[in-house]
């Protein structure tokens, strides 16, 4: 039996002076990149619903007063965009130089620092970070008296088992990891944003420990963390120990032992060890979802075998 | 699964043995779908449930028949799906009439409410889907089971239309596979029956050899051979049988009655512990080949590691063996295998390395390289012409094997944890934080009339053996229902318990229902629970 595909229509709009055609419901992102524009981004991911958190993809539209959300904003026909008007740039070079501030964004992958160094981003110039500490809400009423460090996010990791780490200093508060454990993916909700403001942070239910709380260890929310602030333990303690050398790591695709279902997942091998499992965010059958068994099960195969 | 308007999850706890299936199913749910959940245990998955229906285990095929009853009586069954694709509805229809929704729930424990309400709700969706796993197929009666099941999708049309179909859940990455290669004892690849000589001479022409025109014996019948010193040789490849199969003290006397046994694993198992020979395997990560999912999609696995020490691929050991046997074997890649198969199996031909990669496995049957694979099968079904007709089957319910019992009054089942699988031999060996070691889980109900508290250790009993276990308390479970996950055998061997009665259609053993007593005192039979199952109601 064949189902009949709905026809697909095409949108044509400009993109800095450029015609480009895309099917409609395209976002005006997919349009830039179609187009040519290297356009930053953080907080979208391919396989979710747009959260709108980080606002470093914004573009010029013409007719528009505020500038757009390039992520989640869909294109329309006859569409004007541009991505390097001095409005959109200066405004991305700040959202980026703020959250860089903020939170440390050093294993956020290459192409952050590139779109940091092309938009001439200085996230220094608001003083030197502050220290990790353990966060403490503020006095409701005071302000914080001011000091010399630029205020951030900045506290000690969570280290609780054996799987996980939550290096909090490097969230950007982006959702993905709330999204990916909630209704997009995992739907088991064991966390959420908690506080409001500044003090606002990623929080297990009561902020009780990881392996207190609902989780049930699939990592689908390392697998979506745009900034290293979630990591697997064998991961994080490879970067502490500065052995971890993604350029020297082989992936290869293969398919999970376990259950039936037929996961895809790709081995990332660092010197003949398997050091990460992840799993291709376009396969229709994970969309780059694991369950526990998939994401960490897989360390039978290097436990020191008996025979 | 994400576009159908209604799910049946029957003995499936797919939420922890199939978790990214699970997606899929939440994914449906959470564009409206509805969904009911058959189960002795109110599951993880049941929880997703709109109306959770905890059955008595053993009783699918009463709830089944029950069921279809009151779709025909209430107008719900697909009539001209029935007589355009079907036979033998007539005889099914007379056979199911007894069961009233009043038997129904008397033989289940099932509120006849909520039975009537899954008849009605999978009688009128638009779509369906009929999904179980080993609550259905670890049973003495497990054909029976499933074909109770086919029954009520024949009846419903709920079959080969996109969004509607049957789907058993595999229950590991290559179950599927197997079969599909014939490791059957009845089949060839590509279930082709070996009762046939005109497809037999097919391979017997490429195998060089002649091949029995009689079937083989499945495991089960395996073990009466052992018991009858029939099979004295046996070679065991990446199984272990001896901590794996029910009834776990007559597969110690088994395997260490024979005269020889060679194991092929990745670990020195228990099973490989008894072994004349150890033959050190290459696995998963070391190896090429390919698995079939449960949704028949072939998929290609790959070598990224060497294997440790000595440690070689299956293929090079079923050669090097053949050799030794002195016969002239070739080692031959993972692919040249793989194109062989396609040169024999027809619904493989449309398989080749390349397509695999390029379209991230293909479904079978997919018969040609230009064949984009099947989505979902028995379409023809629907179509003018269906081929040959499925056929409904009078299924009869018979109780467990393994009875309950003034003395065994408590009804074990057994099944799997969320980060765990099967006896543990790979999953036992990564930090788990979600570990819950062998316990015996146990309603608060029955706890309290024991007099046991969690974390304290009793004692079970069966018929076969006994163990002993810490309680776990869990609220999933109703009184009279007992609960015990098999990754644990070093520790709590549930198969100690377990009966080895098996249904004589598949070979397949009846692990999800044993009677056994608990005593609270270790060594004191004081204490036990007297209640049995199947004299309540109100559950859902």
């Amino acid at each position: 039996m064949t189902m009949l595909e709905e026809p697909i229509t095409i949108v044509s709009a400009r993109v800095d002076g450029a015609d480009v055609e895309l099917p409609a419901g395209s976002t005006v992102l997919e349009a830039c990149r179609e187009a040519g524009a290297d356009l930053p981004t953080l907080c979208y991911g391919p396989t979710m619903t747009a959260a709108n958190a980080c606002r470093v993809c914004m573009v010029e539209v013409e007719g528009s007063r505020t500038l757009v959300p390039s992520c989640s904003r869909k294109l329309d026909e006859g569409m004007e965009i541009w991505t390097g008007s001095e409005r959109a740039v200066h405004s991305r070079r700040l959202v980026m130089e703020l959250l860089a501030s903020a939170s440390e964004l050093d294993r956020a992958g290459p192409d952050l620092e590139r779109w940091m160094g092309e938009a001439r981003a200085r996230p220094g110039r608001f003083g030197p970070p502050e220290p990790a500490t353990p966060r403490v809400p503020p006095d409701p009423g005071h302000h914080h008296p001011p000091n010399t460090f630029a205020a951030s996010v900045a506290e000690p990791p969570k280290i609780e088992d054996e799987l996980y780490v939550r290096d909090y200093s490097r969230c950007i508060l982006c959702y993905r990891c709330v999204d990916a454990c909630g209704v997009e993916h995992q739907n088991t909700f064991a966390i959420a944003v908690a506080g409001r403001g500044f003090d606002a942070r990623i929080s297990t239910e009561f902020d009780v420990t990881l392996p207190e709380s609902a989780c049930v260890y699939c990592g689908n929310c390392i697998a979506v963390c745009p900034t290293g602030a979630l990591a697997g333990r064998i991961e994080w303690d490879m970067r502490g120990q500065g052995t971890w050398d993604e350029s020297s790591q082989e992936v290869t695709r293969t398919v999970c032992s376990y259950c039936g279902v037929g996961c895809n997942l790709d081995l990332h091998v660092q010197e003949g060890r398997i050091v990460s499992v992840t799993s291709p965010h376009d396969h229709d059958v994970t969309l780059g979802n694991l369950c526990i068994k998939g994401r960490f099960g897989w360390m039978y195969v290097d436990s020191g075998r008996g025979v | 699964m994400e576009d159908t308007d209604l799910i049946v999850m029957w003995g499936s706890n797919a939420r922890e043995a199939h978790p990214i299936f699970f997606h899929h199913v939440l994914k449906a749910l959470n564009n409206g779908a509805r969904m009911f959940a058959v189960d002795p245990r109110r599951t993880s998955s049941a929880r997703w449930a709109d109306v959770w229906l905890g059955i008595d285990v053993g009783s699918d095929i009463a709830l089944s028949n029950t069921l279809a009853r009151e779709i025909i009586h209430a107008g719900l069954h697909h009539r001209e799906f029935i007589t355009h694709a079907t036979t033998g509805f007539d005889e099914y229809a007379e056979s199911v009439e007894p069961w009233t929704l009043q038997r129904g729930e008397e033989v289940t424990g099932v509120p006849r409410d909520a039975i009537r309400q899954l008849a009605h709700e999978y009688g009128g969706a638009p779509t369906a889907q009929l999904c179980w796993t080993l609550g259905i197929t670890e049973h003495h009666n497990a054909t029976d089971n499933v074909l109770a099941l086919i029954n009520l999708a024949l009846l419903t049309g709920h079959v080969g239309r996109y969004g509607s179909g049957l789907v058993p859940l595999r229950g590991q990455n290559n179950v599927q596979g197997g079969g599909d290669m014939g490791a059957l004892p009845n089949r060839l690849p590509c279930f082709h029956d070996v009762a046939d000589a005109e497809l037999r001479g097919k391979f017997e022409e490429v195998w060089g050899c002649s091949i029995p025109g009689e079937p083989g014996k499945h495991i089960s019948l395996m073990h009466e051979a052992m018991d009858a010193g029939e099979l004295r040789a046996l070679y065991v490849i990446g199984e272990n049988p001896l901590q794996s199969e029910a009834d776990a003290r007559a597969m110690q006397r088994r395997l260490s009655g024979l005269d020889f046994m060679v194991v092929q694993d990745l670990f020195l198992t228990a099973t490989a512990e008894l072994a004349d020979v150890v033959l050190p395997a290459a696995g998963w990560g070391e190896v090429d080949g390919t698995f079939t999912s449960s949704e028949r999609r072939v998929q290609r696995v790959r070598k990224a590691i060497d294997p440790p020490g000595d440690a070689r691929d299956d293929i090079e050991w079923i050669s090097l063996v053949a050799r030794a046997l002195g016969h002239d074997w070739p080692t031959p890649s993972a692919e040249e295998v793989w194109n062989e198969v396609r040169s024999l199996s027809w619904m493989h031909e449309g398989m080749t390395y390349e397509r695999l990669d390029e379209h991230g496995g293909l479904q079978w049957p997919c018969p040609s390289v230009d064949h984009p694979g099947t989505l979902f099968l028995h379409g023809r079904l629907w179509e003018e012409d269906t081929g040959p007709k499925a056929r409904f089957s009078v299924v009869e319910w018979f109780p467990p094997v393994d009875a309950l019992s003034a003395e065994f009054p408590l009804r074990l089942t057994t099944g799997r944890r969320l980060d765990s699988y099967n006896t543990g031999v790979q999953s036992g060996r990564y930090p788990s934080p979600r570990r819950i070691h062998g316990v015996l889980d146990l309603s608060p109900e029955d706890a309290g009339e024991i007099g046991v508290a969690e974390g304290e250790t009793v004692k079970v009993v069966s018929r076969r053996g006994s163990l002993e276990a810490p309680v776990r308390i869990d609220r999933s479970l109703r009184p009279g229902l007992a609960f015990m996950a098999v990754h644990f055998p070093d520790d709590t061997d549930v198969n100690q318990l377990t009966i080895d009665a098996w249904d004589p259609k598949s070979g397949t053993a009846e692990f999800k229902a044993t009677a056994v007593r608990i005593e609270s005192q270790v060594g004191a039979p004081t204490g036990s629970v007297r209640r049995g199952q199947g004299h309540r109601s109100g559950h859902t």
